[in-house]
């Protein structure tokens, strides 16, 4: 069983081939770290996954329900009229859950990522960290079974961007939803995946494939075992070849 | 503080060299009258150029509204129609490029000679028009592409990206696009009194017309005062409200 499957697919742009031949199957529960240089398909192998690209050739199956596939991207992506909880209350609404129903889920959910008490800021009052919290609970807010980030931490300092890793893991603790994400960072790819899928410059196709170690969500002090550094050389090893190749 | 009293102690600069030239250089007051005959006329004529002032007022504002009304619709139309969108699109830029002084004679006669202040309204209409249709335009596309991308993820209706995403998303611009019309109102109202010239409305443009043929210059500079003084206070209501209504959208 998958939550979503890429099979032989390839994506095409006006510029040229921007990804594959791909396949891919994300299981239930996993959590899976997409890496590769810069160019190499990797949103757009994302945005397969999210539906909110077709492929060029090749077939993408995914949960079809609403809410079942959430997003998050590199930029919070809050609407600034709205405060953090109709945010949040977003998903909820267009699927049509009545108001009074979506709004004590917004603030369950708020709660969940550690903003209570945030419920009624406008995006422009928060922080960088604290926008991207209220992106998450907007994407866990329906529950969804394959949940998407796209350098989700990216334009985060290196604390906030470890704080967050870890409420992601403990998020994804709670109910299990299988994570693809998007980075560039091979440290933060080991630490937050289970399984490390490594493309090559673009137009990418998958050079390394590799289920990582060790206890989800991490331990504390996991970084500096032996086990994670070399989980980090491997990964940076195939990395460098895919970039040569 | 300084931001007051500069532009205020250059005016009365200004104006202190101004008295003084006429006065020294014994400028008829036909061609160039001193500032203290323009004040003199400015209290005599007041009840006079305020009543005047508040009917070409009055005519901005009413082509405001109506400008305001078609120029939302009609981009609304367009953010739901792509057809309609290329079909409207050139008429309305067609709209802007033409000088409303040259269409002024031609609404004139199809409001009917009777009814002037129909002309004139329809000719402010015509140039607040644009300013506010363009900027609803660009609003309604102006939305986040991510979040219209979560919007379609989330299986959200063409009337629910409108309503709740793309609506939203204009309202800087539907400001923005209201103050620079409000300011163009006004100057098609002056405009539209200046072309339909017969007097049917006496606004402050008549009164300018009127004292340029008795050669009461002093009268002309004091309603072009009274002009300049609600074009401020117009501009000043407008920006007051675009700023009143950014803080609300933003939440700061």
């Amino acid at each position: 069983m998958t939550v979503a499957t890429l099979t032989d697919v390839e994506v095409d742009y006006a510029r040229g081939r921007a990804l594959g031949p791909v396949s891919l199957s994300i299981a239930p529960g996993e959590t899976l770290a997409l890496v590769g240089p810069s160019g190499c398909g990797k949103s757009t192998a994302l945005r397969l996954l999210a539906g909110l690209e077709a492929p060029s050739r090749g077939v993408v199956t995914r949960a079809p329900g609403r809410g079942e596939t959430a997003v998050v991207f590199q930029a919070p992506t809050l609407a600034p009229w709205l405060a953090a909880r109709a945010n949040v209350a977003l998903p909820l609404e267009l699927a049509g859950v009545d108001a009074a129903e979506a709004r004590r889920r917004a603030d369950a959910a708020l709660g969940r990522v550690g903003l209570a008490g945030a419920e009624a800021a406008r995006p422009v009052t928060l922080s960088g960290g604290m926008a991207m919290r209220v992106s998450l609970a907007r994407a866990l807010v329906t529950d969804p079974k394959l949940l998407l980030l796209d350098e989700p931490f990216a334009a985060l300092d290196e604390i906030t961007r470890r704080a967050l890793a870890d409420d992601v893991l403990d998020l994804w603790a709670a109910t299990r939803p299988a994570i693809v994400f998007v980075t560039h960072n091979v440290e933060e790819a080991v630490y937050m995946a289970s399984r490390v899928v490594v493309l090559s410059k673009g137009p990418g196709r998958i050079v390394g494939d590799f289920a990582t170690s060790g206890a989800m969500p991490r331990p504390p002090h996991f970084r500096t075992e032996p086990g994670f550094r070399a989980a980090v050389e491997q990964v940076s090893a195939a990395l460098a070849e895919g970039v040569a190749a | 503080m300084s931001r007051l009293v500069a532009p205020l102690l250059l005016t009365a600069l200004l104006l202190l060299v101004w008295e003084v030239a006429c006065r020294a250089l014994d400028v008829p007051s036909y061609f160039l009258p001193p500032p203290s005959a323009v004040a003199i006329s400015l209290k005599e004529n007041l009840a006079v150029l305020i009543a005047a002032g508040w009917r070409t007022v009055s005519t901005a504002v009413i082509a405001l509204v109506l400008a305001s009304l078609i120029a939302q619709a009609l981009a609304l139309i367009t953010a739901l129609s792509p057809l309609l969108d290329r079909a409207i699109r050139p008429l309305a830029s067609v709209v802007q490029v033409t000088p409303v002084i040259a269409i002024a004679p031609l609404v004139l006669i199809w409001a009917g000679l009777d009814h002037p202040q129909r002309a004139l309204v329809t000719l402010a209409v015509l140039v607040a028009f644009f300013p506010i249709f363009s900027g609803a335009v660009s609003g309604l596309r102006s939305a986040d592409p991510d979040l219209e991308r979560l919007f379609s993820l989330y299986g959200a209706s063409r009337w629910q990206k409108v309503l709740r995403l793309r609506l939203p998303s204009a309202v800087p611009f539907l400001l923005e696009g209201h103050k620079v019309g409000a300011g163009l109102a006004l100057i098609g109202a002056v405009v539209a009194e200046f072309s339909a010239g017969s007097g049917g409305v006496r606004g402050l443009a008549w009164q300018i017309l009127d004292s340029s043929n008795k050669l009461q210059t002093a009268r002309m500079i004091a309603a072009l005062v009274v002009l300049g003084a609600m074009g401020v206070a117009l501009h000043a209501l407008l920006e007051a409200l675009e700023r009143t209504g950014l803080k609300w959208w933003r939440g700061r």
